[in-house]
């Protein structure tokens, strides 16, 4: 693990979040420290999204607490927490096809002189982006349309990068890619960790999880069920974490498996 | 899988310089990706790249421009007075009216919306002049203003309900072309047309010639020396920058192409008249639109609103502002080309701004080659649109043939285009840069 401050930059104490007779999230503790990567993990329906759109601020906490550098804060509107520096790349990655690399990575913030779009400057700094996160694509200046999936992928995080964000929120960023793809984003998420933000990775993917996280977090019917150390843990525990008992249809098949091989 | 090595942008040009993808270490090091077809510098570069852009259905204005040429030699065949000074002249000027309200269509296509009410948005703006200026005495500027004025407001209703409440724009606009071709014919009253003044600033919009054979020329010569040094300078400062900038030799054949164009229209319009105010204020009102567009960050919110809605709701773009406003440029576009064709007829009438104005309009952005999906197209656009369908009317009406054959020409000639530009679309899909 790199470096872990001692204040985490983003800690959720007890937050719950009901959407009328559904409880989504109940007492949600999660802690995530500068320069670490934390993957968020659990069933479909266990309330990543949920948990994710709340630090996002796309819907308001019900109970509970969100401490930003150790200070409790309100994020009622996306916009709170863009200011304080949250960055989230959803997984509709929202870039615009008809638009280049350049015009997409500043979109809605785009850099003037005089009124006027400076797109030089514009295009110097992409490039600049670009070559700080080792990202490969052929040129800034053609329409995304002609990118494959992963270097979309690649813009909209680098696209996440611009406002120096200091906690990163990647939505299931290798859904969907094939194999060079999922390493180039997973390199990138290790670029992010290295340069010191704080990540937040949520993955179906146990490869990926244990590929790239530092803990992983294991939500399950919209509460904790534990923190795990990924370097000491064995993707059994996490994936028993996940299903939410020791004995379910994985752990018999590894029984089974495991009697078969004797 | 390799979306890569597999993408149809180096399968569609096989025979382009490299294509293979080399090791991801060699080029760890460089953002610019060697599978890049790289353009060779100078004159064959740009030749060959333009041959590349073509093949993967990057028309660009080619067809139009083809389309032009084609109608010229057609008509000038049938009738040796079609190339004659006086006939350029007048279809120049009588482009101007459709060719303002299809400069507001652009707008409106580009956010992959339509305006159908344009038309009697125009009509409106020409009886408001006339009421307001004639029977009503109002300065004539302040007349002007108002009838402009006139179309931002119906505009930015309009805009404003389907951003806003969210009716389709399809279906507010149609609401507005019934709504404001009553409106016209209300404030017009019993007698149903009213002439305007032989003189002044309305009579003089589609009326008025620079005769003085320097103005012309010194515009022309304005306008290349503009066009050199902004495209100069601007390499200049992206070579600084160290980004990838426009070849010297690219910038010099640019400009003579441009050259070439101004001063024959230049020469054209001094065998005749000189050159036409209606000209110059079209031309202006072109180069203004086309710097709003590309340059400024409002252009580039109605070009991200024309490819991804969410995407543009995500970067914080203010959407309902944008489609108002952009309804509301529409509208003001129309009030002008009103204004613009009121002027030529000395009048405003019962007719002004139905019939086939509204096909015209869109027919001429569209010609011009403004994607009806939205998020590509230039405001030039609607000049080359224009004066395809202003030529082909002028060079009918030379041939006497009746106007009901010149609607049906000029509905095949959008047909044409409409099917090259769902071609071309495919074309551009496939080698991935729709």
């Amino acid at each position: 693990m790199v470096h872990v401050s001692a204040t985490p930059v983003l800690a959720l104490r007890g937050v719950s979040k009901r959407f009328g007779a559904v409880q989504a999230l109940t007492d949600v503790e999660l802690e995530v420290h500068a320069g670490e990567v934390v993957a968020l993990v659990g069933d479909n329906g266990a309330g990543k999204s949920t948990l994710v759109k709340t630090i996002a601020g796309v819907h308001p906490i019900d109970d509970g607490v969100i401490e930003w550098e150790g200070k409790a804060v309100q994020i009622g509107k996306p916009h709170d927490a863009q200011s304080l520096g949250i960055a989230t790349v959803y997984q509709d990655l929202a870039l615009c096809d008809n638009i280049d690399v350049v015009g997409n990575l500043y979109l809605g913030r785009e850099l003037k002189k005089r009124g006027v779009l400076d797109e030089v400057e514009m295009e110097r700094r992409s490039r600049e982006l670009l070559t700080t996160l080792s990202i490969r694509i052929p040129s800034v200046r053609i329409p995304i349309a002609s990118l494959s999936g992963g270097q979309r992928q690649t813009v909209a995080i680098a696209r996440s990068m611009l406002g120096e964000p200091k906690l990163v929120i990647l939505d299931e960023p290798t859904a969907a890619l094939g194999v060079e793809q999922t390493a180039q984003v997973l390199d990138l998420v290790e670029r992010l960790r290295e340069r010191g933000h704080a990540v937040v990775l949520i993955s179906h993917n146990m490869a990926d999880v244990k590929a790239v996280a530092d803990k992983v977090a294991v939500l399950r019917l919209g509460r904790n069920n534990g923190v795990f150390d990924v370097k000491t843990t064995s993707q059994e525990e996490i994936i028993s974490a996940i299903t939410g008992a020791t004995d379910n249809a994985v752990t018999r098949r590894a029984a089974r498996n495991a009697e078969a091989q004797k | 899988m390799n979306t890569d090595k597999t993408s149809p942008t180096d399968l569609g040009k096989p025979h382009a310089a490299p294509v293979d993808a080399p090791p991801a270490a060699d080029a760890a090091s460089t953002v610019v990706d060697p599978r890049l077809l790289v353009r060779e510098q100078g004159l064959t570069g740009y030749i060959g790249e333009f041959k590349r852009k073509v093949r993967a259905g990057d028309l660009g204005a080619l067809p139009v421009i083809v389309g032009l040429v084609i109608i010229c030699i057609v008509f000038q065949s049938l009738n040796s007075n079609f190339l004659t000074a006086g006939n350029l002249s007048d279809i120049s000027v009588a482009m101007v009216g459709t060719g303002m309200i299809a400069v507001g269509i652009v707008f409106v296509l580009l956010l992959g919306e339509i305006d159908l009410s344009v038309g009697s948005v125009s009509g409106v703006a020409g009886a408001s002049f006339a009421v307001l200026s004639i029977l009503h005495g109002v300065p004539e500027w302040l007349a002007l203003l108002l009838a402009i004025l006139s179309g931002t407001v119906a505009g930015a209703i309009h805009g404003f309900i389907f951003a806003r409440i969210g009716v389709p724009a399809f279906a507010v606009t149609l609401a507005g072309l019934l709504f404001w071709n009553g409106f016209m014919l209300k404030i017009l009253g019993e007698n149903g047309t009213i002439n305007t003044n032989g003189s002044g600033v309305f009579y003089n919009l589609s009326n008025y010639f620079f005769s003085d054979v320097a103005v012309a020329y010194g515009a022309a010569v304005v306008a290349v020396a503009v066009y050199f040094l902004s495209a100069f300078f601007d390499s200049r400062r992206r070579e600084a920058a160290g980004v990838p900038s426009r070849p010297l030799n690219e910038i010099v054949l640019r400009t003579a192409l441009l050259a070439v164009v101004a001063f024959a229209a230049a020469y054209m319009f001094n065998q005749y008249k000189g050159l036409p105010l209606a000209v110059v204020i079209f031309l202006a009102v072109l180069i203004v639109t086309d710097f709003v567009l590309r340059r400024t960050s409002y252009g580039r919110k109605i070009f991200a609103l024309g490819g991804s809605v969410e995407a543009s709701r995500r970067a914080g773009i203010n959407i309902v502002l944008v489609r108002t406003s952009v309804f509301a440029i529409s509208g003001t576009f129309a009030a002008v080309g009103g204004l613009f064709i009121a002027s030529k007829i000395s009048a405003a009438n019962q007719g002004a701004g139905s019939g086939e104005l509204l096909m015209n309009a869109i027919a001429a952005a569209v010609i011009g080659g403004t994607s009806l999906f939205g998020g590509r197209g230039r405001t030039w656009n609607a000049l080359l649109g224009v004066l395809v369908i202003v030529s082909i009317q002028y060079g009918l009406a030379l041939e006497g043939v009746a106007a009901a054959v010149q609607q049906m020409i000029t509905g095949g000639v959008l047909l044409i285009t409409v099917i090259i530009d769902a071609v071309t679309r495919k074309t551009q899909k496939s080698a991935g840069r729709a």
